[in-house]
Order: structure tokens, then C-alpha cells, then sequence
């Protein structure tokens, strides 16, 4: 396979990107409102309780959330699904077809460099706030779980990146696939671990979201990074998500074979 | 007046014949709407698990502080976020225009084009779970409280409808704008929290009158949960707010409209 042409992608990507700085600007501006009304809202309830939660003090609690902040901007795909239904849609994927490059790869390099960009641009916001919250910053005892931590940040990524891809390839049947979207992003928004660490819920929550994929999305890698989860259930962990990455790369390859046969390119 | 009446109730049969056109998608977007109202009370759920009360709010008058901003949050959808959300559109592509030459105020023409259906019904979700908390604190609201509570419910939507539209403004200076809509949803990512976990620092002071998000469903929730809270200088506050945020974002608008030159076609 030429990876070149994917290294140009990734550029256009970058270039593309770069033309709406603005956008991203506000994007990454006014994220940091949700992020303080949660560590007001975890003050408030740790101040109240005088305890911890869960094996989480206040100092914990926020450094949790900065990392999510953190794992958001490198791994979550912002537009990609907008953009594939469009393209879909619009009868732009018969001039894909024709080219000597796969789609799957195609897209893929445009995710990477949209999460790249977005993490540089973010690098100065983010980085303020870790400093800001200095005192709070907890690294990893051994060098081994910043590596661990790492490979389960991308595997979450590409799962994150693998299943945006997948319900776009909808768009080939039906329509309008924003409502299909939104239901799934309600699911990933409470149960990946954004609106709190996950071992903060009931036990028998817990159990159920050992299986599914949404932990694995967010919540997986930064425990590990927290060195939360250790010995045989952090290689289980793993090898669920292994899984889960496998299950879901082959969900959005076989929805593309097989969204491609019933393609009728209107408007190409 | 009467002939923005006439124009109005014209524009709501068209949306409504057009939503009845898509069933599947209208439940769906309910179905949608519905999940995110039920992640937040497991959210509220999961935190009173650790917690007895919040500042001065129990659980149930948390729970009636989030379906009141269910309640605020929907009806403006329902009757001005598919027209704020398409603006930055209308500027991209030039179609602007063909607002602009109509013979009614133009942020008029721009705002109540649209009208969400299935919003209302969620609104109606917002009311359910109101009267069920209210129920759970053992308030009976009187005749005065419910007095309070309406016009401080539409002085809520007039601040959603406020500050989206400004948001949506910027879009004549930023080609995409996206991230605007974005910004509406993180701005009022805080609209459901008590007011009492945001202390009395620099952040509150800016969340409760520059861009008021705090104040939306806040002071609604008081007004009709919480008999023992001075209701005028409340009531006073938000309406304060709320004509501050209507008068300066269509102060922008007009600004907006000067330096508008369309898109090239």
C-alpha cells in the first residue's frame, strides 16, 4: 500500500482545518464552561460530604475530569460522521470510488490529522489549565503504565473513530441519520466516563459496562493512566477492548462493502 | 402586531404539516431528547448517593431544577433553535437575501420560520417531572407561585433564544460556525446546576448578568418550588437579565446586518 497519498491526505486535512481556526477557537473556548460548572459542582459535593467518593478526593476528582478534557481533544471525532453522511448524501463518493484509494484509509487520515490539529490548537488552553490546577496533577508511579495507557488511548480512539464511521455508513439507506447519531452520543456521553469516573455507580453498573464498549472509549485508558485498574484486571480490560476494536473495525469495513453495492450516487 | 400574529400562525401550520410528513423522524428526535433528560437524572441519581443536599437543595428540588430547564430548554427549541441553528447557513450561502427583502423586521423573518413538534411534547416531559418533584417535597405551589412561574419560564426561553442568536450572529465574521452551535450547548451545560455550587466569586457574578445561563432555570425552580425565598428581587433579576440579553443581541444583529455583503452566486 502507497502511504503517501494518505500522507497528502493527512495535509489537506491539516490545511483544511487551519482555514476555520476560528471555529475551533470558540470550540475550544467555551468547553471550558461545562468543565467548570463540574468542578464546582464536585467542590460543592465534596465540601458537603467530607469524604471520599469512591476512592476519589476532591484533588482526584479533578484531575479525573482535566483528563478527560485532555483525552477528548486527541481522541474524539468531532465532524467525521457529519462529514461522510454528506458525502454519501451529496454523491460525492462516486468520485471516491474511482480513485485508486480506500475510502476507510482516506478517512482515517483526515481523522488523524483533525485530532492532531485540534490537540496543538488546544495545547495552549489545556495546558494553562493543568497549570492552574497544578497541585492537583497526579503522574503515573512506573514508566510501564504511561506505555499501557497509551496503547489503550489509541485503541479507544480508533474504536471512538471506527464506530462514527460505521453509523455514517447508514446514510447509504436512510436519509437523515442525525437522530441515530444523537442516541448513540447520549449512551457514550454517560457511560464512556464524561460526566463522571464510571467506579463512582452502582456495582451491578459497573459490571455491565465491563463488556460493553463504552468504557473502552474513554474511561478505560485514563484509568489506567490513574493506575486504577492493575494485574489481571487490567490485562481482561485490555483484551475486551482488543475486542471491541476488532469488532468495531470490522462493523464499519463490512457497512462500507456493503453500503457501496447499494449506492445509486444521486447528484454525482 | 396583528400581522406578525397572522404571518406566525401561518408558518406553524406549514411546519406542522411538515413534520407530520416524517413520523419516524419526529419520535426519533423525541426518543433522542428523552435519553438525554433520563442520563441526567441518573446523573443527579448517582450524585445524591453521596450527598444529602447540594448548598441549600435537596435532591427533589434538583430534580425540579432540571425538568424546569427541561421545561425552558425545549420550548425554546420548539419555537426558535431550528431558525437560529440555520442561520449561519442563510449567511454562507447568500440566502439571507431573500429574508432580508421580505417586508417583516428581518430578525423576525430570520427567527419563526420553523416550529419543533416533538419539543413540545418534551416540554410536556419537563412539566411531568416538575409536578412528580414537587410532589416528592410535599410543595403545593399556590395560584401567586404559578403566576411567578410562567412569565420567569418565558423569560428563560427569551435568554436561550438571546444568547443562541447572538452566538449565531458571530456567523457573518466566521464562515463556519459550527462551533457556535457548540457554544450554546456548552453555555447552558451549566444552566442546570443549583445555583448555590457556583460560590460568590467573578464566575457567578458573569453567569448570572453578562451571559445569564445561571439564572435561566434557577430562579423559575425558586419561584415555584421554594415558598420561603423573596420571589420580587428574584423575579426582578431575571427579568433584568433577560432584557438585557434581548436588547444587546438585537443591538448585534442590527451591527451584523451593516457589514452583511452576501455571498457571491
Amino acid at each position: 500500500m502507497n502511504l503517501r497519498k494518505y500522507a497528502k491526505v493527512f495535509d489537506i486535512g491539516l490545511q483544511n482545518t487551519f482555514v476555520y481556526r476560528w471555529n475551533f477557537l470558540m470550540r475550544a473556548l467555551f468547553g471550558l464552561v461545562p468543565l467548570a460548572g463540574t468542578v464546582l459542582i464536585w467542590r460543592s459535593i465534596f465540601r458537603e460530604r467530607g469524604a471520599d467518593v469512591a476512592g476519589y478526593d476532591y484533588r482526584a476528582m479533578v484531575w479525573y475530569f482535566l483528563l478527560t478534557v485532555l483525552v477528548d481533544n486527541l481522541i474524539t471525532p468531532t465532524e467525521d460522521e457529519w462529514q461522510i453522511a454528506a458525502d454519501i448524501r451529496e454523491g460525492q463518493m462516486s468520485a471516491f470510488l474511482v480513485k485508486p484509494m480506500n475510502y476507510l484509509g482516506y478517512r482515517l487520515s483526515l481523522y488523524g490529522s483533525y485530532r492532531l490539529l485540534y490537540t496543538i490548537v488546544t495545547l495552549v488552553p489545556v495546558a494553562a489549565l493543568i497549570w492552574f490546577f497544578r497541585g492537583f496533577v497526579v503522574l503515573p508511579a512506573s514508566a510501564g503504565t504511561w506505555g499501557l495507557a497509551a496503547v489503550s488511548l489509541a485503541m479507544a480512539g480508533l474504536i471512538q473513530f471506527f464506530i462514527a464511521y460505521a453509523l455514517a455508513m447508514l446514510a447509504f439507506w436512510i436519509l437523515e441519520i442525525s437522530t441515530i447519531v444523537f442516541i448513540l452520543y447520549s449512551f457514550e456521553y454517560f457511560l464512556s466516563g464524561h460526566t463522571f469516573p464510571l467506579d463512582i455507580m452502582p456495582v451491578w453498573i459497573q459490571g455491565a459496562l465491563r463488556v460493553l464498549p463504552f468504557a473502552y472509549e474513554m474511561f478505560f485508558p485514563i484509568a489506567i493512566f490513574l493506575e486504577k485498574v492493575k494485574g489481571a484486571e487490567l490485562w481482561s480490560g485490555l483484551a475486551i477492548q482488543t475486542g471491541w476494536l476488532l469488532a468495531t473495525w470490522l462493523t464499519a469495513y463490512g457497512m462500507f462493502r456493503r453500503g457501496v453495492r447499494h449506492y445509486q450516487a444521486v447528484g454525482g | 402586531m396583528r400581522r406578525y400574529l397572522e404571518i406566525y400562525g401561518i408558518m406553524l401550520r406549514n411546519s406542522v404539516i411538515r413534520e407530520m410528513s416524517f413520523k419516524a423522524n419526529f419520535i426519533l428526535w423525541m426518543a433522542v431528547e428523552l435519553l438525554w433528560f433520563l442520563g441526567q437524572i441518573v446523573f443527579i441519581e448517582v450524585l445524591f448517593g453521596y450527598v444529602d443536599r447540594l448548598g441549600d437543595w435537596t435532591k427533589w428540588e434538583v430534580v425540579l431544577l432540571v425538568g424546569t430547564h427541561q421545561l425552558i430548554g425545549q420550548l425554546f427549541q420548539a419555537f426558535f433553535y431550528a431558525n437560529v441553528a440555520n442561520l449561519p447557513e442563510l449567511v454562507r450561502t447568500g440566502k439571507l437575501d431573500f429574508m432580508l427583502l421580505l417586508p417583516v423586521d428581518s430578525q423576525f423573518a430570520v427567527s419563526t420560520r420553523q416550529f419543533g413538534m416533538d419539543n413540545v411534547v418534551n416540554a410536556l416531559v419537563g412539566v411531568g417531572i416538575v409536578i412528580f418533584a414537587l410532589a416528592k417535597m410535599h410543595v403545593t405551589p399556590g395560584p401567586l407561585q404559578i403566576a411567578m412561574y410562567i412569565p420567569a419560564v418565558a423569560l428563560g426561553v427569551a435568554v436561550h433564544y438571546s444568547i443562541m442568536f447572538a452566538l449565531a450572529t458571530i456567523s457573518f465574521w466566521i464562515v463556519r460556525a459550527q462551533g457556535l452551535i457548540y457554544g450554546y450547548y456548552n453555555l447552558f451545560n451549566i444552566a442546570r446546576y443549583p445555583d448555590s455550587i457556583f460560590g460568590n466569586g467573578v464566575f457567578r457574578f458573569v453567569f448570572s448578568w453578562i451571559i445569564p445561563v445561571i439564572v435561566v432555570a434557577n430562579i423559575p425552580a425558586r419561584l415555584l418550588g421554594r415558598i420561603f425565598d423573596a420571589p420580587l428581587p428574584l423575579l426582578a433579576h431575571l427579568a433584568g437579565a433577560a432584557a438585557l440579553a434581548v436588547g444587546l443581541s438585537r443591538a448585534f444583529w442590527h451591527f451584523a446586518l451593516r457589514r452583511y455583503s452576501s455571498a457571491s452566486s
